[in-house]
């Protein structure tokens, strides 16, 4: 029996923000929810250089560590101005998100994930999104027993791990170079 | 719900991993900006748990009915080819994918974008911004009334032009499903020097091209082209390629 192919991807060209652009999409939360923290960073290229037209998106658990999403087994649960989702183009140099800071997720072997978010970061010249994760430099407890920053080597979780600034955490991402992103096939 | 719990752990939905070979690849030599963007090493292998097989679900509240129409979002109306664009969001499973939103973009008529970066002498069109929106019905299928993309330069190579094309974003129903990709049209004579559609694998190229539909026409208004989009489902049934003759 065979399935249908999937349709496929292409880049998203640099024409993105035609298309692509909400004027709340940094705002997972409103600012001024209590407890909001902003995620910042920059893309950079293989040379180094700052990529000024790519798109960054985000998802992720609410501080429950529950998804409002019919497919969790333990139950759709949406917390009130909490999306969840967040779109941030890097125009500025930088992508920011504005959100709540996720609780810890089961990881389906007993144990818990690390907080985390899922990345997809899409931009001229990849020809398909690119996946990374977003951990938290202060949680080396849960980062120590996370089952997927386990599997990777030391230096490569370093890639994912966002560190502490005055309204949140920053992370960059390298596309290509020393110090290239771990990204996953998702 | 597609997953349950037990004493052992949570059951999720798992969705498919084609194989490398049926998917367009992230980097591509002839496509030049790839150079240095694309990640160099192979990807980690990222196992699907709750925050692969969860996604946003929005939409509702987003869109209006007038996003759909491209045709209308001013005070007069574009130039060019008034086509209506149109088919199913389905997943490979055969099953549609309701209620998922659809966001589009593209050039005018004479394929000049509405952006500070596209400055090539082609004309902009006053009364067109190139921006939809829509969400799928309960069947998965979505509509959009829009005007027939030109083709435009751009340098990646000596009289490089692109195909006529139509950006298309989708977000399925979970992360794993995400889909930002290009709709072409039949019979376009640009395709054999487009590095973005050649990389797609040879034997999935016709997957990202419309079909004229002339059933769908409307007399005196508007050509009509049908596109299916084809997102991961989650049946773990190994694809078949025509060669193989047995089901497993």
């Amino acid at each position: 029996m065979t399935q249908a192919r999937t349709t496929p991807s292409a880049t998203v060209g640099p024409y993105l923000s035609i298309g692509l652009t909400w004027e709340d999409g940094e705002h997972v939360v409103p600012h001024d929810t209590p407890g909001a923290i902003w995620i910042r960073g920059a893309v950079h290229d293989g040379n180094g250089n700052v990529v000024p037209d790519a798109m960054v998106e985000t998802w992720q658990a609410d501080p429950d560590g529950r998804f409002d999403h019919p497919d969790d087994p333990r139950g759709a649960s949406a917390q009130p101005g909490f999306r969840g989702f967040g779109r941030s183009q890097t125009l500025s140099g930088e992508y920011a998100i504005c959100t709540l800071k996720p609780g810890r997720v089961p990881d389906g072997e007993g144990g818990l994930q690390a907080p985390h978010i899922d990345v997809s970061l899409f931009a001229r010249g990849l020809l398909d999104r690119v996946v990374a994760r977003i951990y938290f430099a202060d949680e080396a407890e849960a980062n120590a027993e996370d089952v997927v920053l386990r599997s990777l080597p030391e230096s490569a979780r370093q890639t994912l791990i966002a560190t502490p600034t005055d309204d949140g955490y920053r992370l960059d991402f390298y596309l290509q170079g020393d110090r290239e992103t771990v990204f996953f096939a998702v | 719900m597609t997953g349950t719990t037990s004493a052992s752990g949570l059951h999720l939905p798992q969705y498919l991993r084609e194989a490398a070979e049926l998917r367009t690849p992230v980097g591509f030599p002839d496509y030049k900006s790839t150079a240095l963007r694309a990640p160099l090493r192979a990807p980690v292998d990222l196992p699907h748990r709750l925050t692969e097989v969860t996604g946003p679900l929005l939409g509702e509240g987003r869109v209006t009915a007038a996003d759909a129409d491209l045709t209308r979002q001013h005070t007069g109306e574009p130039q060019g080819q008034r086509i209506i664009v149109h088919g199913r969001v389905l997943d490979s499973d055969g099953r549609a994918v309701p209620h998922t939103l659809v966001e589009i973009w593209q050039a005018n008529a004479g394929g000049r974008y509405r952006h500070v970066v596209d400055n090539w002498p082609s004309p902009l069109d006053p009364h067109f911004t190139g921006l939809g929106r829509t969400l799928t019905d309960g069947e998965g299928r979505y509509e959009f009334t829009t005007i027939k993309p030109g083709a435009y330069p751009w340098g990646n190579h000596h009289n490089a032009w692109r195909p006529a094309h139509i950006h298309f974003s989708l977000f399925g129903r979970a992360f794993t499903q995400r889909l930002v990709t290009q709709m072409y049209f039949p019979d376009d004579p640009l395709f054999f020097q487009d590095p973005i559609y050649n990389a797609i694998p040879e034997g999935a190229r016709h997957l990202a091209i419309s079909r004229f539909d002339y059933e769908r026409t409307v007399d005196n208004w508007a050509l009509a082209f049908q596109w299916d989009i084809v997102l991961r489902g989650t049946d773990q049934t190994p694809f078949e390629t025509e060669d193989d003759g047995d089901v497993a």
